[in-house]
């Protein structure tokens, strides 16, 4: 029964239904390919016995008949969800223990359905960075190398460890969170699929709040019939999440017609930056190519405000997370530093938040403590959600005029060497998400689809934009790019 | 806009994060590294347009204003760095 690791979703089920596989066997065999990739550090807390009780239960649970499509499915759980009972620190050493007495949302949701946990995936601190660097616990690595060159690369971030774990066959699927491209980048840096869906698809509840505006969970999987599998699972109105929508949840696989003649994808002409390489380039061409082919409509469009989503998304999450981290204080979880003699509660803040939050994340609170300070609140933080507004508007008005999604490169280069970045000013890291920020600015649905490989060997993504809700639209189109792309590389395996 | 070594140390305070002395100077370079990127939004025309409060319109649920739950004080607690008696052990707040 080798390599049972290396199924998708889909396959998988049609073979435990079929019972040609036990769920004990493929969680068997992920835990053995876990067990071999300490090198890629992906999975940061493991949980075999967790996984092997669930597959028994799913086990019996599809001898019964009727089990649901992710009954029986081993998946790595992205550090940013908390579940019950299992270390979840956000990859952060200030909820250093932290043990949550409840269970996320979204990970109940796929455990009523039968899922199965392997353990907890590596991240970027409170999913702050673009290349899993900020992590506690260091760097997650990419399997995928460039040609015979042993250098290691970022799997991007902040969803690294679901993305290297995908991509390396350590599990079936993983999720993910997304705030500014932390499904997308990773997905497209290391050839897997991953979508955010609509703003309001997915409860929050229970997730580690980074921006509570931007973030969104998302599946992270090796197809993108595996995507509208696991969304499905995930999404849903919860009572617990205020901007959860109350809204039904449609059978996203059932959509995957692959027909999408007449369709009218937008090509935005202001994301074609200056010095993009050619090869992303020519990638986005060749994709708007594929389109055309299978029938759909191609319109350069105008989104104008586009220069100016970086900017406004560095004044609002910052601010966001500056609020919402505030609750990191050593009182009642996580890390409290040592105290010296005569030290009173401030100094005890100052110095638990000192050693528990590492730099990026220090840098982000207090850059958002700046532009929501007396003074600065309308200049910075006002100014910025305005121009949020018309960065939505630019979306809803080529919606009106019928466009149904929008074709774009998933990021501006391949993935980077681990340490490449670190000399650079943060805003050459943050422009990582150039192409991804806006959906979440505008709360849109965004799926990026592997569609190529460098010079180098490296995976490229291309990126597609839906309307609001419509991500079974959005995950048909994106199924008849992947067919028409025909990507089939896997890394070799080198860990 | 620049941030200098002063204005860096009253946003760290203000954030209740320990920065040493000798980080500032460094601390207010990143800062206006940072400001500075965000200084582009000041070209946008932004006259009467409204600020946004929510990404998708919706009308927030409500519900009866009642306990729901409640009775749960070891889970509460239980990741607590310091809890005695029942509640959060903190230092001393008033002399």
């Amino acid at each position: 029964m080798g390599d049972l690791n290396k199924l998708t979703i889909a396959e998988a089920r049609d073979k435990l239904r079929a019972g040609d596989v036990t769920s004990l066997e493929l969680t068997e065999a992920c835990l053995n390919a876990i067990d071999g990739a300490g090198a890629l550090n992906a999975f940061v807390h493991h949980t075999p016995e967790i996984a092997r009780e669930q597959a028994m239960a799913a086990d019996e649970r599809i001898a019964k008949g009727d089990a649901p499509a992710m009954c029986g499915i081993p998946l790595g759980i992205k550090d940013l969800f908390c579940t019950k009972g299992v270390p979840s620190q956000a990859a952060s050493k200030i909820l250093d223990g932290f043990k949550p007495e409840y269970e996320s949302t979204v990970t109940q949701n796929l455990f009523d359905a039968g899922s199965v946990m392997l353990g907890k995936l590596n991240m970027d601190e409170f999913a702050m960075g673009s290349s899993n660097e900020t992590s506690v616990y260091g760097n997650a690595v990419n399997p995928w190398r460039r040609g015979n060159d042993d250098a290691a690369l970022t799997p991007g971030g902040s969803s690294g460890g679901s993305a290297s774990a995908v991509a390396a066959d350590l599990c079936l699927a993983a999720t993910g969170t997304d705030t500014g491209g932390s499904i997308r980048q990773p997905a497209a840096f290391t050839g897997i699929t991953g979508i955010k869906p609509t703003y309001g698809r997915c409860s929050r509840w229970g997730i580690v709040a980074f921006a509570s505006s931007l973030d969104q969970a998302g599946p992270m999987t090796k197809s993108v019939r595996d995507a509208a599998i696991m969304l499905e699972a995930m999404c849903g109105h919860d009572p617990k999440d205020s901007t959860s929508a109350d809204l039904p949840v449609p059978d996203f696989e059932a959509l995957l017609t692959g027909d999408i003649k007449g369709k009218k994808i937008g090509i935005p002409k202001e994301y074609r930056m200056d010095g993009m390489p050619d090869e992303i380039e020519k990638l986005w061409t060749d994709g708007a190519e594929m389109l055309r082919d299978a029938g759909a409509e191609i319109v350069d469009i105008s989104l104008p405000h586009t220069k100016y989503a970086l900017p406004a998304y560095y004044v609002i999450a910052p601010a966001e997370a500056s609020s919402n981290l505030a609750r990191y204080d050593g009182v009642r979880y996580g890390h409290r530093a040592r105290l010296a003699q005569g030290d009173g509660i401030t100094e005890m803040y100052e110095k638990t938040r000192a050693e528990g939050f590492g730099h990026e994340v220090q840098r982000r609170v207090m850059v958002g403590t700046y532009v929501l300070s007396a003074g600065f609140y309308d200049a910075y933080y006002n100014r910025a959600r305005k121009v949020r507004t018309l960065i939505k508007r630019d979306f809803e008005e080529v919606f009106a005029q019928g466009i149904d999604a929008i074709l774009t490169p998933a990021t501006p280069s391949a993935a980077f060497g681990l340490g490449e970045m670190s000399e650079a000013d943060p805003v050459a890291m943050y422009l990582n998400d150039v192409f991804t920020v806006t959906v979440n600015l505008a709360g849109l649905p965004g799926v990026a689809v592997p569609a190529g490989l460098d010079k180098q060997g490296l995976p490229l993504g291309l990126q597609l934009i839906g309307r609001p809700w419509e991500e079974g639209d959005l995950l048909n189109l994106a199924y008849a790019l992947e067919g028409a792309a025909g990507f089939v590389e896997k890394p070799g395996k080198w860990w | 806009m620049s941030i200098d070594k002063d204005t860096a140390a009253k946003v760290a305070k203000l954030a209740r994060i320990k920065v040493e002395e000798d980080q500032l100077e460094a601390l207010a370079g990143e800062f206006n590294a940072v400001l500075g990127f965000i200084e582009q939004l000041n070209e946008v025309d932004v006259e009467g347009v409204e600020p946004m409060v929510s990404v998708t319109p919706m009308r927030l649920k409500r519900r009866q204003d009642v306990v729901t739950d409640g009775g749960m004080q070891d889970k509460i607690l239980s990741n607590a760095p310091d809890a005695r008696e029942g509640f959060f052990a903190v230092p001393k707040v008033v002399e």
